[in-house]
């Protein structure tokens, strides 16, 4: 069992409710085949920082799982099936990515009980990063 | 005509730099792994154009330095990061 992290990012041209399906039917095929959910991030609407597929804008979603390494080829063969996913990177965490996501989990909880009113994604993705 | 050729005199005197010594910031600071979802630090280590700075610049020891154009490749893949681009900061 290896931890793996993986990012898709997903056409801004879907709605809210279809948004929520396609990130659920990646998070159902990941348990379904066994795999351990860690950790899951959306980050919401995001500008791209060069324009793919010409859209310029991307539903930026991050799962931590732990799972077997057969698992990264079935997923990479779902996301490239689905049109939705423009982009997607999925790798294995070393030992250090490890303790930094973990501690970087725990940032951004104790953020979220901080301040119920949940900030922007990109504004507590730099904040938590500084104060490393 | 030729008696003051022992000392030659400048208008302004000569600035003997001090050799700043260059240090691996990632050594110094305990970091240990490098986030690539975090581009405005990423961005240290690139240059206008959105290239990575080599050692000799950023002072970065060459274990980091490998992690650092990891990180970077991986922004850049998932658009956090440009490829190209001018006049980035």
């Amino acid at each position: 069992m290896n931890q793996y992290e993986t990012v898709f990012i997903l056409t801004p041209v879907l709605s809210d409710v279809q948004m929520k399906e396609a990130v659920e039917k990646f998070k159902d095929f990941l348990v379904s085949n066994g795999c351990e959910m860690v950790n899951e991030e959306m980050w919401g609407l995001r500008k791209l920082a060069y324009p793919i597929q010409k859209k310029s804008t991307g539903f930026y979603c991050l799962f931590e799982f732990k799972g077997d390494p057969t698992i990264v080829k079935k997923l990479d063969t779902v996301y490239r099936r689905d049109e939705r996913v423009i982009r997607f990177l999925t790798f294995r965490l070393d030992k250090y990515a490890v303790a930094y996501a973990e501690k970087r989990r725990h940032v951004r909880a104790e953020k979220a009980a901080q301040a119920p009113v949940e900030a922007t994604a990109a504004e507590t993705e730099t904040q938590t990063t500084k104060e490393d | 005509m030729a008696q003051n050729n022992s000392e030659i005199r400048y208008l302004t005197p000569l600035s003997v730099d001090v050799k700043k010594k260059k240090y691996c910031r990632f050594k110094r600071s305990g970091i240990k792994y490098i986030d690539y979802k975090d581009p405005e630090f990423l961005k240290k280590f690139l240059n206008e154009q959105g290239k990575i700075l080599p050692r000799r610049i950023t002072g970065t020891s060459l274990k980091f330095q490998r992690r650092v154009a990891q990180a970077v490749k991986r922004a850049r893949h998932l658009a956090l990061l440009p490829y190209v681009t001018d006049l980035m900061k």
